[in-house]
């Protein structure tokens, strides 16, 4: 596994985005708001509910304010990238095209040992769960593959399959490399320079270990939490009201055109808007987190606060497209 | 007769799962094969599994039931014609027995003459059983966590299955489970066979096909194999003569159920990392990468590990797959000696204050709050252990109360949650703190089990259970106690801990002493009470191996002082064997049986024996062997020489059957009478101070 024949941090993302598109995946850009993981993204969080199947791949870059070391530990990054696959439903013998996703990247099962390791998934300020497996290479731990079972507190169907390649994890195994900063991130067709991880990281690490742990202002995060959560909760509570309303027409059977407005209405309620607040609010917490402003016994309420709304936005999510399909 | 196979093909099954079910799958077969009629005599199974397959395997299945014949009763006679005409009722009664009107037969009865039917009832063939009615029972099996798959949801497995093989003799079983119809096709190892589908011939050639093809399906051949290799390659290492692999039986469980071809690998280690404490090297060798640790022969950690792989070796792949085994452990040693060093810079007496901000429970307060109750419990404790006249060094105990919990605000104890009371005990240490006070908080979640040791010193063992009792006290005060199979805070784990403390330390400490120190309100103190009860049961007979009987004579002569009530109990079982204390004991439960009479019919029993009135000679010599037997008892019981005590007590045994053979308790004179029943009653009392023997099973 010599270091030069091994992919590029950015040619092992094309390799991997190419071979999930010829699997039927849509190519999705990273969602452009702040998340801890790629479950976060709505084409995750959202896309999982209801019966509409998605095959899905995207890169989301993956924000966890407490992991920060301010770039001096070869292993923990305050931004991670992670290569979201999601399958709904997940075809058959989905593990094998999993390994041939490796194969792909130049790994040759032969040479390594692979093992499936229960590993079961939950996120429950999400009302999200599944079962499945940490995948390990040579005893590193590469991937998460969960098979979707709740979300926002629903039980799915149908279940959605999700692939969650460690990209840093892969390239640093790929590339033989005890640090993630010595990763290549692009090497020059012509020169054959080469740009690795730190270069092009590096400085964002710094900062943002320093603003997470010793900058941010706690006082105004707070200030953020609540306004976000403030608007976030408004929304809810109209579209239950237009929900319910909606619903009461239709046992009527008033006037169809009003009818046709109020499903209007509900088709176009800013549900992905609620999410996004509800995104920032857990961002907000993860910051204030990492300032160690919240204590311990605080933690659980603010949790629960979260938790309020992100399942609350799902909920919403799910019966918007209940009734919005039934008409 | 032909052999019968099952193979479930699956996505990997959790390892902790894999042996329950296994042998659930096994024992569901057979009994369905057993309620079919089709197990032949002397028919032998065996159960196989390794993470992606069960299988089952019986030889000798009945290829077809025997025919039943049944004999039904109709309606009756006078019913079922008219005019020697069959009415409707006798020809739907001839239709649900399957026979022509012709064929039934009138059979009398004291009721009258009824209409009956002979029908031969079909052995339906053995394939023809197991397709319809195994896939109920694999889709009984339990799972501590199952999953759905298929859009719909028709059915909750472990993982998705992916094929079933099902063979009676060479023919395929036709059964479906989870949209999977049965074939004869399966499939070997993931990377080492060819990936393709092939075909199993007949069941017992089904072992040695999927080993061509890199599985061993048989979970003990599997786990030989790694431990010879465990072995081997551990000695083959000429670094250090006498390093061998720290024994480790779960771990080996762990990885058997992890491979289906397992193969190991000896891995390196810089030396520098050996400065770190040896239990965090290990849990991170073990919990977190499952590798095995080595030690040299003095016990001391080598700077190597075993891994154990699901692939062949060979010298292309080795150099590759240890080298990214190694640059794991190396980034998690990292990891862990940046914690230890960050701790280090706050001294535990310096996290005393943060456990403020650490809730222990939420009506219960914090850490700190509970900090401070333990303090106050132990230095009770101490005190009331100091006055028997045990030697204790009650300012380590203070001390150890206090640090107790500072380990939860360390980096390391969040990393490594498992290692909580052990890390503290670590830090101690390295703080300077004395080695009684470092020992106590290392020691203080001891025994977590039922195999673990008790804390190694009095000061430890004083900690472990002020700290348990308060736990428990508070969480039954919150009415939080556990419930049927409901015990979330681990309750009976804590109450196991300090049984097994009260009854195996030096301590002269008893269960009310424990108790009393909490000061419950007494309804909480009368479930306290039964609760231990239960767990001194438990203790008594999984804990010491004592029989169900005996456990429950001992205890009905007291469960205060838990190391006397071992005592007791394991004389009992010394002695039971013995022909005179059977007799004894069956004695005793006819005397018990007689005053119970006697108390029911409200008879008065003095409460001393007047031996002017014993007027038979069997009455006098039972009333003075018996004085002196008690004044033995006694004095040997004060010496706990309760075996030596119990032979003395069965010694009465020809006094006591002579006594019932000549004597009449229940005399028609009122005051004999009485005295007899004083003699019976003081006997009793005398001879149940070590256990009630009435309780005592005397087979016969």
């Amino acid at each position: 596994m010599a270091g030069k024949k091994s992919l590029t941090f950015q040619e092992l993302l094309f390799t991997l985005q190419r071979f999930w598109a010829e699997h039927g995946c849509v190519l999705q850009q990273p969602y452009d708001l702040e998340v801890g993981a790629g479950t976060m993204s709505p084409d995750t969080f959202l896309r999982v509910l209801g019966p509409k199947p998605i095959n899905i791949a995207y890169a989301q870059p993956s924000r966890r304010p407490a992991d920060g070391r301010y770039g001096e530990n070869p292993n923990r990054l305050f931004r991670h990238t992670q290569l979201q696959v999601i399958l709904k439903p997940p075809p058959e013998r989905v593990q094998e095209l999993y390994l041939e996703s490796l194969v792909a990247i130049g790994i040759d099962l032969r040479q390594h040992d692979i093992k499936f390791e229960e590993d079961n998934w939950e996120w429950p300020v999400g009302g999200a769960w599944g079962v499945g497996w940490q995948v390990m290479l040579d005893g590193q731990e590469i991937t998460q593959f969960t098979y979707f079972q709740q979300c926002g507190g629903m039980d799915l169907d149908p279940i959605s399959g999700e692939i969650t390649y460690g990209l840093e994890r892969i390239a640093q195994f790929l590339q033989d490399l005890d640090s993630i900063y010595d990763i290549v991130w692009s090497r020059d067709p012509v020169t054959g320079a080469e740009l690795t991880y730190g270069d092009v990281r590096l400085h964002e690490e710094q900062q943002f270990s320093a603003y997470s742990f010793d900058y941010a202002d706690i006082y105004s995060l707070w200030k953020h939490l609540d306004l976000y959560e403030e608007e976030c909760t408004k929304l809810l509570a109209v579209f239950w009201k237009y929900a319910d309303a909606y619903r009461l027409e239709v046992e009527n059977k008033t006037v169809e055109s009003l009818e046709k407005d109020m499903w209007k209405q509900l088709r176009f309620f800013p549900t992905l808007g609620a999410y996004e607040l509800a995104l920032k609010c857990s961002h907000t917490f993860n910051l204030l987190d990492a300032r160690g402003a919240i204590s311990v016994t605080e933690r659980v309420g603010v949790m629960a606060r979260i938790r309020n709304l992100i399942v609350g936005v799902a909920k919403i999510y799910a019966e918007q497209g209940r009734l919005t399909a039934a008409a | 007769m032909p052999d019968f196979l099952l193979e479930i093909g699956l996505e990997e099954v959790p390892a902790r799962m894999l042996p329950a079910a296994q042998a659930e799958l096994l024992k569901r077969t057979l009994a369905l094969l057993e309620r079919e009629h089709l197990l032949a005599d002397g028919s032998t199974a065996t159960s196989y599994s390794t993470p992606r397959r069960l299988a089952v395997l019986v030889r000798d299945v009945r290829e077809q039931q025997e025919d039943i014949t049944e004999e039904t009763t109709g309606p009756a006679l006078k019913i079922a014609f008219k005019d020697g005409q069959p009415t409707p009722a006798a020809e739907a009664f001839a239709r649900k027995a399957g026979v022509s009107v012709e064929a039934l037969k009138t059979i009398s009865t004291p009721k009258g003459d009824y209409l009956a039917a002979t029908s031969v009832k079909k052995g339906r063939t053995a394939s023809e059983v197991i397709a319809a009615e195994l896939p109920k029972e694999i889709a009984a099996i339990y799972w501590a966590k199952s999953m759905y798959w298929r859009p719909g949801k028709p059915e909750r497995f472990v993982r998705p299955v992916l094929w079933i093989a099902c063979l009676l003799g060479d023919e395929v079983v036709p059964l479906t489970f989870a949209g999977k119809i049965a074939s004869r096709v399966t499939y070997g190892h993931r990377v080492l066979s060819s990936g393709d589908p092939f075909e199993i011939t007949s069941p017992s050639t089904y072992l040695t096909q999927l080993q061509a093809e890199y599985v061993l399906a048989d979970v003990e051949a599997r786990r030989h194999k790694i431990r010879k290799a465990l072995d081997r390659i551990t000695k083959a290492t000429r670094v250090v003569p006498g390093l061998r692999w720290r024994e480790d039986e779960a771990l080996v469980d762990t990885v058997t159920h992890m491979t289906e071809w397992p193969a190991v690998l000896l891995g390196n280690f810089e030396p520098a990392y050996l400065a770190l404490p040896e239990e965090v090297l290990v849990t991170v060798m073990r919990d977190h990468q499952k590798y095995f640790a080595v030690e040299d022969a003095q016990g001391k950690l080598a700077p190597h590990f075993l891994a154990v792989l699901n692939i062949a070796l060979d010298d292309v792949n080795e150099p590759i797959i240890k080298q990214g085994n190694e640059r794991v452990l190396r980034a998690r040693f990292n990891d862990a000696r940046f914690f230890w060093e960050f701790d280090q810079r706050t001294p535990l007496a310096a996290r005393v204050k943060l456990l403020e901000n650490v809730t222990f429970q939420k009506d219960l307060g914090s850490y700190a709050k509970k900090a401070e109750r333990v303090r106050a419990l132990a230095t009770s404790l101490t005190t009331i252990a100091t006055l028997r006249g045990a030697t204790l060094n009650a300012l380590a105990i203070d001390e150890a109360a206090t640090l107790a919990k500072t380990d939860l605000t360390t980096e390391l104890v969040k990393e490594f949650t498992e290692l909580q009371g052990i890390i503290g005990g670590l830090y101690a240490a390295s703080q300077g703190l004395s080695a009684t006070v470092a020992d106590a908080i290392y020691d203080q979640y001891l025994p977590a089990s039922a195999s673990d040791a008790i804390p190694r010193l009095p000061e430890g063992a004083i900690l472990g259970l002020a700290d348990r009792i308060d736990t428990i006290a508070g969480m039954f005060a919150l009415g939080m106690e556990p419930t049927g199979s409901k015990d979330p805070f681990a309750l009976r784990r804590a109450a196991n801990a300090i049984v097994k403390i009260l009854a195996e330390s030096e301590l002269p400490l008893t269960l009310s002493d424990v108790l009393n120190a909490v000061s419950p309100k007494p309804d909480v103190s009368a479930k306290l009470q039964a609760f231990f009860t239960e767990r001194i049961d438990f203790y008594l007979r999984e804990g010491r191996d004592q029989a169900y009987d005996v456990v429950k004579a001992a205890m009905a002569a007291g469960t205060d002082d838990l190391r006397d009530l071992v005592a007791r109990a394991e004389a009992v079982t010394a002695v039971r064997g013995s022909e005179d204390f059977l007799a004894v004991s069956a004695a005793f439960k006819r005397m018990k049986n007689i005053l119970d009479q006697a108390r029911a019919k409200s008879e008065p029993i003095p409460a001393t024996v007047d031996t002017a009135l014993l007027s038979d000679a069997a009455e006098q010599a039972l009333a003075s062997t018996a004085a002196l037997i008690a004044e033995d008892v006694e004095a040997l019981s004060a010496k706990r020489e309760y075996s030596a005590a119990l032979t003395q007590i069965a010694s009465s045994r020809p006094v006591v059957d002579e006594f019932f053979t000549k004597v009449m308790v229940m005399s028609p004179d009122p005051a004999i009478r009485a005295n007899r029943l004083a003699l019976l009653s003081r006997t009793v009392e005398d001879f149940s101070r070590i256990a009630d023997f009435s309780e005592i099973v005397t087979a016969g």
